[in-house]
């Protein structure tokens, strides 16, 4: 059977599932002058208008937030496969160009394991865009517009056993890729490697849970994790895995890298939480970056779940988060 | 620090200009604390004796810097909340040392004057061998703020270490 037809590596959006950070603009502009004119029926908050023109705000979809502009979503990145400078990875990764041929293993506790490859991947999900906030453990935080699909979507597919608990994930290791994966000037890693992560079946299959393969509407950079990577907008942006090429359904709750590196920091969970503190820094609140100005960035308080509660709080109920944080 | 003004207007610093800023003045502090200590082993190995008269600017440069770096902190990470310094010097070890090695340092500035010296006579030097410890503050802060690259902090405490070890060389020779 034929498959929609994929021709290169960057033709994966219609026209029309593209919006250039232009339009972005515009669209909250169009909004404001319909508040301004009148024209918004009396209870009406611009957000709620939002609702009317893209999905609704309460789903956690989308948010009516000032979206980080292209520039910085794309040049402020915790790539540390690349560099642990945030400035690096965007000059380093302009070789990294992955396309729709990229492999992704999926297997464990799954009826349908195999090696799959994006194009296969892409043409049996929808794809759509989402627009999320992203809080970093780091307290500084954006808002982006990813394009990709929903995981579930996926697992759906492959078809989990009753004995898969969790979801592992894991980065591509190669050194010819990743100068980061090397050894630094003094021997040290600065992670172990390959980058490890992982979710609960349940937190996977939440609707929130994406699989981005594109941002601001072009496909993936490679700073920010091309071609395939995972999006969990209510929790720290490190449990968002980049480059994807490993997906695992296991019993046990799977090995994360950060917690390997440091369990009294980082956690599994890793919910943003602004009650818990990292050891050395407060959570309670965040600096959002929206463009490169020096005060472009603002502090702002941080929500428990990244203001995502609604859609995922019950998933945690019963559980003490100050413990398994 | 011309070149950190003109490039946080013209939007060089990258994406997060305030982090970079802070991180800049932050490594400038230790570099210029760090060369300063450099200038006498240099003078003793290579006999430049030129040399230690920049001791001072150095010293003092090193301040300059510090000063701001602590100024962006309070400024953009804590929004100028006063409650919130005082917090943050309690509660991260990393800030606790920081924050004590600028109060050290405080004493090394207002000394720094050659009437001063003339007045501490002795105790001007003891006092301002106190730019040892701030030294190692200093190096273990930069340590215990990273994340998990040790590679770039540690290549700092190794310039400590081998001033030290430059010092404690001549000194034993001084000796015998």
């Amino acid at each position: 059977m034929k498959n929609r037809k994929i021709r290169g590596a960057y033709t994966q959006y219609k026209d029309n599932q593209v919006t250039p950070e232009d339009s972005y603009w515009n669209r909250r502009d169009f909004i404001k002058n319909l508040g301004l004119s009148g024209l918004a029926a009396g209870s009406m908050s611009s957000s709620a208008l939002m609702a009317t023109i893209d999905r609704p705000v309460n789903s956690g979809f989308n948010t009516a937030e000032p979206l980080s502009t292209e520039n910085v979503v794309t040049h402020y990145n915790n790539f540390y496969e690349f560099s642990t400078s945030k400035r690096k990875p965007a000059e380093m990764a302009v070789n990294f160009k992955p396309g729709n041929d990229w492999k992704v293993e999926i297997s464990g506790e799954i009826e349908k394991p195999g090696n799959y490859t994006l194009e296969d991947i892409l043409s049996w999900t929808r794809v759509e865009e989402r627009i999320y906030r992203l809080r970093c453990v780091e307290a500084w935080s954006m808002v982006v517009p990813w394009q990709g699909f929903q995981l579930s979507q996926l697992i759906n597919l492959v078809k989990p056993t009753s004995k898969a608990k969790f979801v592992a994930f894991e980065t591509l290791e190669s050194r010819s890729v990743f100068p980061g994966q090397k050894r630094g000037v003094l021997g040290f890693h600065v992670l172990p490697w390959p980058y490890r992560e992982g979710l609960r079946m349940d937190e996977a299959m939440n609707p929130l849970a994406f699989l981005a393969t594109g941002v601001y509407g072009k496909p993936l950079p490679g700073q920010n994790g091309a071609p395939l990577r995972l999006v969990v907008p209510w929790k720290y942006g490190f449990k968002s895995i980049k480059s994807i090429v490993k997906i695992r359904f296991v019993e046990q709750q799977p090995y994360n890298t950060w917690r390997k590196s440091g369990p009294r920091e980082y956690g599994f969970y890793a919910n943003v939480n602004p009650k818990v503190d990292h050891p050395r820094w407060s959570q309670a609140t965040e600096r959002r970056i929206t463009d490169d100005s020096f005060f472009g960035t603002k502090r702002i308080d941080t929500k428990m779940f990244n203001g995502y509660g609604e859609q995922v709080a019950s998933l945690y109920s019963g559980m003490d988060l100050a413990r398994d944080f | 620090m011309s070149y950190l003004v003109y490039a946080a207007i013209f939007r060089l610093l990258g994406a997060d200009p305030q982090e970079e800023m802070l991180h800049q003045l932050g490594l400038w502090t230790l570099i210029l604390l760090l060369s300063g200590l450099s200038l006498t082993p240099l003078n003793r190995i290579f006999s430049i004796p030129k040399l230690i008269q920049y001791r001072r600017m150095l010293g003092l440069y090193a301040f300059f810097y510090l000063v701001l770096h602590i100024l962006v902190f309070f400024w953009f990470y804590l929004d100028a909340n006063l409650a919130e310094l005082f917090d943050e010097v309690i509660k991260r070890p990393y800030v606790t040392l920081g924050m004590l090695a600028t109060l050290l340092m405080l004493p090394l500035v207002l000394t720094s004057t050659r009437a001063m010296q003339r007045k501490l006579g002795k105790r001007w030097k003891k006092l301002h061998q106190l730019v040892y410890l701030i030294a190692i503050l200093g190096c273990i802060h930069f340590i215990w703020q990273s994340k998990s690259d040790l590679n770039e902090p540690l290549i700092y405490f190794i310039w400590l270490v081998s001033l030290f070890s430059i010092r404690a060389y001549f000194a034993r020779k001084k000796a015998q």
